[in-house]
């Protein structure tokens, strides 16, 4: 009796992944239609993690919803804020301050660095590759403490403010930073060489998940995602705002659009990100770090104890918010994922009337099943590390 | 090419679409009738001079106590290029139906979804209109303004198979 494998009898198994899975490193959840180990449909749900930023935002004056914005992308939380204030400037007409400017793209940098980091290190422990992870997070941690001398909290920041920043980096912060700079080259090289020709996992990422820059397009895919697709598309290049123009940086991209080079695009970001850094401290100007503008930065506290101008100056500003004018703005900014944009709707009063972020991570994800179409079970890992999906940015 | 010029191009295509527009900030922004939504999209995307091949968001926003109530926003962007433009549509309580444009860029699939879920706006010929970021069992739109920003909704069970649900009808 012969035997012929295609009259074997097969069933379709549904997988079920998330939103507690490993590898989400968040709360995603998809499930997963199987033909053998081979994914045939994938259906993905989200919204675990919304807490109505855009809800809030409405009830909210324009300076406490900087706390809110660095909750996005927890990952990198000074580009949201950072994000929010600029838009909200956009708005009222008004630049912040050179020095402001420069400490801004510092840590917006810094921000970018880590964001890699974390996003190589994880990706790579998805993998089984868990030595990189240590590598990266014991540097990241060494960010965290820079941030810590800066405003006294090393995750959730809470230092930009509409205006500026809300006070000045402290004394010999800038040697420290550069210290900080000089020991990133050696990180780099030793996980670059540890996973740029380890065997194990440029199998398993080399031609996984590809998309084509067209199609990545199509999908509203931007950041170092759509730059691993051959589009160098960057906003601090074609829009350059917060002084980007002034500094001298390459837009790195790769051609293939798999998984592995959008890992690997963040390597030579993280480069590009570090001579920004470079030239900002070496360039640090000196002055105010906000806005002298009663009307939107608070003033001295000299002032708000010594007078009572600058008491109700104060009050005004803490429980009615900045006056804005009427109208409506959109500003994307590239954060570590692509562009982050806010849309603010305001009707004159110290909140906004509506408030809208555009996250970089959810037109991504939805291209999450077309990219794991016909790959193995396996290959789930490796394409959502790549993707850097950030829970809290994706539901907002 | 300026926003202004980019503005004429609509207008000479569009002549009796546009309802207003401006350029707060350096924001080009045209107010359209709803009518010519998926045709001025298209044109947008297709003609040759203009390329906004990047649909970079869809909202929406409630403007309670206005006629028409709602609008929908899109923000395009072109990559080759590098310019930004944004339509608003004006779109009535009554009749929240918009003509889906997935087919124009496939990233509106669920920046559909989510301004569905968000404000109700139905999208015709979206292939899987469903709730994207509340549970298929929250009542109402969480961001009109008639929903009260601390309103509780109760707990349910996860949905049990993703895979055939079946999309909004409507």
């Amino acid at each position: 009796m012969s035997f012929k494998l295609k009259d074997l009898g097969t069933e379709k198994l549904i997988v079920n992944m998330g939103p507690a899975h490993p590898l989400t490193h968040g709360t995603l959840r998809f499930q997963i239609e199987l033909d053998g180990e081979r994914i045939e449909r994938t259906e993905c749900e989200i919204g675990y993690l919304h807490r109505c930023f855009e809800k809030e935002a409405e009830v909210r004056t324009w300076n406490q919803m900087v706390p809110y914005a660095e909750r996005l992308n927890y990952v990198s939380p000074v580009m949201n804020s950072i994000g929010w204030c600029l838009t909200v400037e956009k708005l009222l007409d008004v630049e912040a301050p050179p020095r402001a400017q420069a400490i801004r793209v510092v840590l917006n940098e810094f921000s970018r660095i880590m964001d890699h980091l974390v996003c190589i290190g994880t990706s790579a422990v998805d993998l089984g590759a868990l030595t990189n992870f240590w590598y990266f997070f014991n540097y990241r941690e060494r960010i965290y403490s820079l941030l810590e001398e800066v405003c006294g909290a090393r995750l959730m920041v809470n230092y930009p403010r509409v205006g500026g920043c809300a006070r000045d980096l402290p004394d010999g912060w800038i040697e420290h930073a550069r210290a900080l700079l000089s020991d990133l080259p050696p990180v780099i090289k030793d996980v670059r060489g540890l996973l740029f020709r380890n065997r194990i996992l440029v199998d398993r990422m080399k031609g996984i998940g590809a998309i084509s820059g067209e199609r990545a397009l199509a999908y509203g895919f931007t950041g170092p995602c759509l730059r691993a697709s051959g589009v160098a598309y960057d906003i601090r290049r074609a829009e350059p705002y917060m002084g980007y123009e002034q500094y001298d940086f390459e837009i790195p991209t790769r051609t293939n659009g798999d998984a592995f080079d959008r890992i690997f695009i963040r390597f030579d970001e993280i480069e590009q990100s570090s001579r920004i850094i470079i030239q900002a401290l070496d360039r640090m100007p000196v002055g105010d770090v906000i806005v002298r503008d009663s009307r939107i930065a608070l003033p001295p506290k000299s002032e708000v104890y010594g007078s009572i101008e600058g008491l109700v100056n104060h009050f005004k500003l803490i429980f009615e918010g900045i006056r804005t004018p009427k109208g409506e703005v959109y500003l994307g900014t590239e954060a570590a994922n692509g562009e982050l944009g806010f849309y603010i709707i305001s009707n004159g009063e110290g909140k906004p009337y509506r408030a809208h972020c555009r996250a970089p991570c959810l037109p991504i994800f939805s291209a999450f099943p077309e990219l794991v179409q016909n790959h193995m079970l396996a290959d789930t890992t490796a394409v959502l590390g790549g993707l850097n999906i950030v829970a809290g940015e994706l539901e907002r | 090419m300026t926003g202004a010029e980019i503005r004429q191009k609509v207008r000479e295509k569009f002549p009796a679409a546009i309802l207003s527009e401006h350029d707060f900030r350096g924001d080009d922004t045209l107010v359209l009738d709803r009518g010519v939504l998926h045709h001025v999209l298209g044109f947008l995307r297709d003609e040759p001079t203009l390329r906004f091949n990047l649909l970079v968001d869809i909202c929406g926003v409630d403007y309670l106590g206005r006629e028409p109530r709602f609008e929908i926003v899109y923000h395009l962007y072109s990559v080759p290029f590098n310019s930004r433009l944004r339509l608003r549509f004006g779109v009535p309580e009554e009749d929240m139906v918009i003509p889906s444009v997935v087919d124009l860029w496939v990233a509106a699939d669920w920046f559909e979804r989510e301004a569905f879920d968000m404000f109700g706006f139905k999208f015709l010929h979206h292939p899987n209109l469903r709730r994207i970021l509340t549970h298929e069992a929250f009542v109402g739109h969480p961001l009109r303004k008639d929903y009260p920003v601390n309103r509780r909704q109760g707990l349910h069970p996860p949905t049990e198979d993703l895979l055939t649900r079946k999309p909004f009808e409507g």
